[in-house]
């Protein structure tokens, strides 16, 4: 019994053997006596893989990590219960959880619609200034002053210039 | 709060007379949009949710079209006058159920409101009579570009405009044309309908009720999806879908008329009749029968003015629109007595079904 199945909680030998399909997606799970006690999976009513999942810091189902979202605190497990976001930033911290959802359910991954010309603006502005800072700290770590002073005056004419549109609008 | 809005003579829905058309009842377009750097409604703090509410009433306050509109924060409403709301989908149950920190601005004609705070920071809505997508596009697409000027929208080049759940990522955009499809439902042919039409990427549910036997006949075409397409092509899609829907349906009317005429127009004349004389009435009872009198209408048997008038009841014959008309608490059961009456008084300025147009049809 070499290749005996491990308890995914506790490493123990598994002898509680799982599998569930929520959403579409199986759910397997594999735990010894008694991690399954604890966590409710010998009550045969009202037990849910869905949310031992959510609830666990362990993932069972892949090796996806979880995650949360700095800006808003949205997690793995809220946006696999809700199947909703939290923010703007959350397209990007959950981009490949989101991805599968989307061939599911959408025609195409990309937008092919209709462009947000200002807020396009403003994201490029947003990372050409980002470029513009990490550029000024290489200079300064190698003692090129003359360029981290005019990098330094690129981007406070920028940050002039977005403080003034923001004045104005 | 609402009752200039209730008293407006001009509203879209109820009072446009002119363009009221045969099977299309009204098109409406809404999009969704966020805000960048703040957490959407569902994920938003109580100051988080004010914020963006006090923001937006005052970004959008400044909008040449909002100017003429009114401003309502859903506090301020009772649940009643939010009922009312939703009966002319101005706003979404959704909104109404809200908790505090949700909004609407609301144009004086009743053509546009935008939600804040519902699901996404704004829903935008354009609604019109009669078949009008691409006018309606126009419309709102260029309220949009100043939304844009005004806010910082959160868009990505990636997946457009951002959304809080997947299914309105991208275009954000929902188009939907309401139908009265009498002919189809009458005909047993709504089920084979709604299949093929979902298997074009749009949905098709009963405006009210459930499922393909809709209360009053009318339906809600829409797009299902909004990532990957233009809007413009989904536009035309659904443009392209609903004539032939439209086609459909006036052959399944006349189909009845051929098969079945006494049938037909016995149902239609003792719609009427039940109309004129009725003393106890439910909303749906009174929607069906509605529905064979605007089919009258476009058979002839009554003036192409009355049309709009059975558009205007099937909204005033909700139960929040019978209980704000009596200005006062009125029990459900009482309710169905204020209907009757208030169907007997419209239907006694309803000149007769004239049976004879009938024959002027082909």
């Amino acid at each position: 019994m070499a290749d005996n199945i491990q308890c995914g909680l506790c490493g123990k030998d598994a002898t509680v053997h799982l599998t569930q399909i929520v959403n579409n997606k199986i759910h397997k799970v594999d735990l010894c006596e008694s991690c399954a006690q604890k966590k409710g999976v010998t009550d045969p009513e009202g037990f849910s893989l869905a949310d031992l999942l959510a609830k666990t810091n362990l993932t069972f189902e892949s090796k996806e990590p979880q995650v949360v979202c700095p800006k808003c605190g949205h997690q793995t497990a809220d946006f696999k219960r809700t199947g909703r976001l939290g923010c703007a930033e959350c397209f990007t911290v959950f981009e490949s959880l989101l991805i599968p959802v989307l061939e599911d359910m959408q025609p195409g991954t990309q937008h092919t619609g209709k462009q947000a010309k200002n807020a396009l603006e403003r994201n490029n502005q947003q990372s050409e200034l980002s470029d513009l800072k990490v550029s000024l700290q290489e200079a300064i770590e190698q003692e090129a002053y003359e360029d981290a002073a005019k990098l330094r005056d690129k981007i406070q004419a920028i940050e002039t210039l977005e403080n003034v549109e923001v004045g104005q609008s | 709060m609402i009752e200039s809005l209730i008293q407006s003579e001009r509203a879209e829905l109820t009072q446009s007379s002119k363009k009221a058309a045969p099977v299309v009842l009204s098109t409406r377009v809404r999009l969704a949009r966020n805000l960048a750097g703040i957490n959407f409604p569902e994920r938003a703090s109580r100051t988080q949710r004010r914020q963006v509410l006090s923001t937006c009433e005052s970004k959008l306050g400044e909008l040449p079209l909002m100017k003429k509109g009114s401003f309502f924060n859903l506090e301020s409403l009772s649940a009643l006058e939010k009922q009312v709301l939703v009966e002319r989908h101005l706003i979404s149950r959704e909104l109404s159920e809200s908790e505090s920190g949700s909004g609407v601005f609301i144009t004086k004609d009743q053509t546009c409101s935008v939600m804040i705070n519902e699901e996404d920071h704004l829903r935008i809505q354009f609604l019109k009579s009669g078949f009008n997508l691409k006018s309606i596009w126009k419309q709102i697409d260029a309220f949009d570009e100043s939304l844009d000027a005004a806010l910082e929208i959160a868009f990505s080049p990636k997946f457009g405009y951002l959304t809080a759940c997947p299914t309105n990522l991208g275009t954000g955009m929902r188009a939907s044309v309401m139908m009265h499809l009498p002919g189809l439902v009458i005909a047993n042919q709504m089920e084979r309908v709604i299949r093929a039409v979902n298997q074009l990427g749009l949905t098709v549910r009963g405006l009210f009720g459930e499922g393909s036997d809709a209360t009053g006949h009318v339906f809600q075409i829409s797009n299902q999806q909004t990532l990957g397409e233009s809007e413009a092509e989904i536009l035309d899609r659904l443009g392209n879908v609903l004539r032939t829907v439209v086609d459909h349906e006036i052959n399944a009317r006349y189909k009845c008329l051929e098969d079945d005429q006494a049938k037909l127009l016995d149902k239609i004349g003792r719609a009427y009749g039940i109309l004129k004389n009725v003393h106890i009435l439910s909303s749906n009872e009174a929607m069906n029968l509605l529905s064979l009198v605007r089919l009258a209408v476009d058979f002839g048997m009554l003036p192409e003015a009355n049309r709009s008038d059975v558009d205007r009841l099937f909204i005033e014959c909700q139960p929040g629109h019978i209980q704000y008309a009596a200005h006062e608490d009125v029990a459900p059961e009482m309710r169905d007595l204020s209907r009757a009456e208030r169907m007997r008084v419209e239907f006694s300025h309803l000149p007769l079904l004239n049976f004879d147009n009938l024959n002027e049809l082909d």
